[in-house]
């Protein structure tokens, strides 16, 4: 039904959409994740309470947060030239799914992490664990399964917003779907990349689900 | 030199507006090799108590010395060392639920930056020590209260503390349970001269195992000493109202308004004669026997039992000394208790 051509050109969409969605989570978390950790250790009942820093890190992460995505991505054009060359394509598109997925990762690894039993962070500190140890060697292990599961739904997200950046240009199986279904109306084409996009994001789900149940141990 | 030393140790909360007071001038000593209960009904301030000692709670004013030295004085850093030899137990165990049963009790060791190889040595041995080397791979999940808390027990002993701390540590276990920790905690004090602070609610813990005892209400310790003396002939009615562990509210004391009733205390020596009998026999009058219960006080058999004399002061004087003739302890017992 489809010459080869629009079956490679779908092929490479599939990959630039998995390369954009995996490496904006992946870089997301480089900076959400440290993030979050300040988030939660700063609040007011935190490990190390500082309302300062809690403050300036809760009005970033609202700020950035209430821009909407296409509006982010549009506005953010000037900043990811200057950083990979060029405004357009799955590469540059990266950088505002960065700057978008950070603040919501941050948000969802301070959550985890208040998950944490204050009973257990109390008997570390009894122990004479220090603030990093009680962060690197407690929180972030019992919170573990709570962090997989937001790494799951964060990659669902990005999934969805890589998609979204085809409107303008970014490449994937969204651009594929704006340029053929909606300027050029071949349906056919806009429903294959539909339904591969649902493909995906269920594998992602199933996987990440999968992975956050093998490594829980509280209960079996 | 005692081993912990609280000195007009205070504590203040500040909850909204309002300053609350959770200790108030505490002082008490606590010497190496002792088994010393603290106890008190729940909100009386023991816990912060407790917390005080490893300086999870600052306090507001007072010291508290571990060996002689000031823990206010010690840097962040000395003080994470001085709290490594201090073991402590919980009521909620705490383990680290993702962590099998020998990594938790390596974890203290771990963060004491001890060499992963040497860490599974000792923490096999300890699971020798609280009976429990099959579950090595288990996860606390898999555990029975009892279990976890034998665990807890381990993790709390891998440093090698010369105290250690147990906040309602069998206040989640069933009594059967509870017996076989106490058991534990006491072969561990006698094998291991470890000083063990116990804080619970529960009377019975307190006569099981502790030579001391510290009896907290309202923030304020109202009664010290050795537990037979204080089980004996408590003096605060905080110390009379744990005792008798709320029992009495079955007691159909509101019917029997114009008897005395009174509290008597057997000892092995007294055990033999039958002394309501011959109380009865002497007096010609009737004695209501309202409780009588054994408990086995540090070692040894003691019998309690509860009394409602008949009316009349001067035969109910007559009788109190009669049996006090025989070497057993009176007190009274108030209707409010």
């Amino acid at each position: 039904m489809f010459d080869e051509k629009v079956i490679q050109m779908i092929l490479e969409g599939i990959r630039d959409t998995l390369y954009m969605t995996l490496v904006s989570t992946f870089f997301g978390y480089v900076i959400g994740l440290p993030f979050g950790i300040i988030l939660n250790v700063t609040k007011k009942d935190g490990l190390k309470p500082n309302k300062i820093i809690y403050s300036i890190g809760d009005f970033i992460c609202n700020i950035i947060r209430s821009v909407p995505f296409l509006i982010l991505l549009i506005l953010l054009i000037p900043f990811t030239r200057l950083v990979v060359g060029k405004s357009y394509g799955s590469t540059a598109t990266i950088v505002p799914l960065v700057i978008c997925a950070a603040p919501y990762i941050a948000r969802v690894v301070e959550a985890s992490l208040n998950e944490v039993d204050a009973g257990v962070i109390e008997a570390a500190r009894a122990m004479g664990a220090s603030n990093l140890q009680i962060i690197f060697k407690v929180m972030l292990v019992e919170a573990k399964v709570s962090l997989l599961n937001g790494v799951t739904i964060t990659t669902g997200i990005l999934l969805g917003y890589s998609a979204m950046s085809g409107t303008v240009g970014g490449g994937g199986l969204g651009d594929i779907a704006v340029r053929y279904g909606y300027y050029r109306w071949q349906t056919d084409i806009m429903i294959v990349t539909v339904v591969l996009l649902i493909v995906i994001f269920q594998i992602i789900q199933h996987l990440g689900s999968f992975i956050a149940a093998r490594t829980d141990h509280r209960k079996r | 030199m005692s081993e912990i030393e609280i000195r007009e140790l205070t504590k203040k909360f500040n909850v909204k507006e309002h300053t609350v007071t959770a200790l108030d001038h505490i002082n008490l000593s606590i010497e190496k090799g002792d088994i010393f209960g603290i106890i008190g009904m729940s909100g009386a301030g023991k816990s912060t108590l407790v917390r005080s000692i490893n300086f999870l709670e600052t306090p507001s004013e007072g010291q508290v010395l571990i060996d002689g030295v000031d823990l206010a004085g010690l840097s962040e850093k000395e003080l994470r060392k001085k709290r490594s030899e201090i073991g402590m137990i919980f009521q909620g165990f705490n383990l680290l639920e993702q962590k099998n049963v020998l990594d938790n009790i390596c974890f203290p060791l771990e963060i004491a930056g001890v060499k992963k190889k040497a860490a599974r040595e000792r923490a096999r041995e300890l699971l020798k020590t609280v009976n429990l080397e099959e579950k090595e791979k288990a996860y606390p999940s898999q555990l029975s209260g009892g279990q976890k808390q034998r665990v807890a027990i381990a993790r709390a002993l891998a440093s090698d503390p010369k105290i250690l701390l147990c906040d309602e540590a069998t206040s989640a276990l069933d009594p059967q349970t509870t017996e076989s920790i106490l058991q534990l905690l006491k072969d561990i004090n006698e094998k291991l001269n470890i000083t063990i602070v116990i804080i619970t609610h529960q009377m019975s813990v307190v006569t099981r195992i502790c030579k001391k005892v510290a009896i907290i209400e309202n923030g304020i310790l109202v009664e010290e000493g050795v537990v037979d003396e204080v089980f004996e002939s408590p003096k605060s009615d905080a110390a009379k109202e744990l005792i008798l562990e709320k029992k009495t509210q079955y007691l159909p004391i509101d019917n029997l308004k114009e008897d005395r009733n009174i509290r008597i205390v057997f000892q092995d020596n007294s055990s033999y004669e039958p002394l309501v009998a011959n109380l009865i026999l002497n007096f010609n009058k009737p004695v209501n026997i309202l409780k009588a219960d054994a408990k086995n006080v540090g070692g040894k058999a003691r019998g309690e039992m509860i009394l409602g004399l008949p009316a009349g002061e001067e035969l109910q004087d007559e009788m109190i000394d009669w049996i006090r003739q025989r070497g057993l302890i009176v007190t009274e017992v108030k209707e409010d208790v």
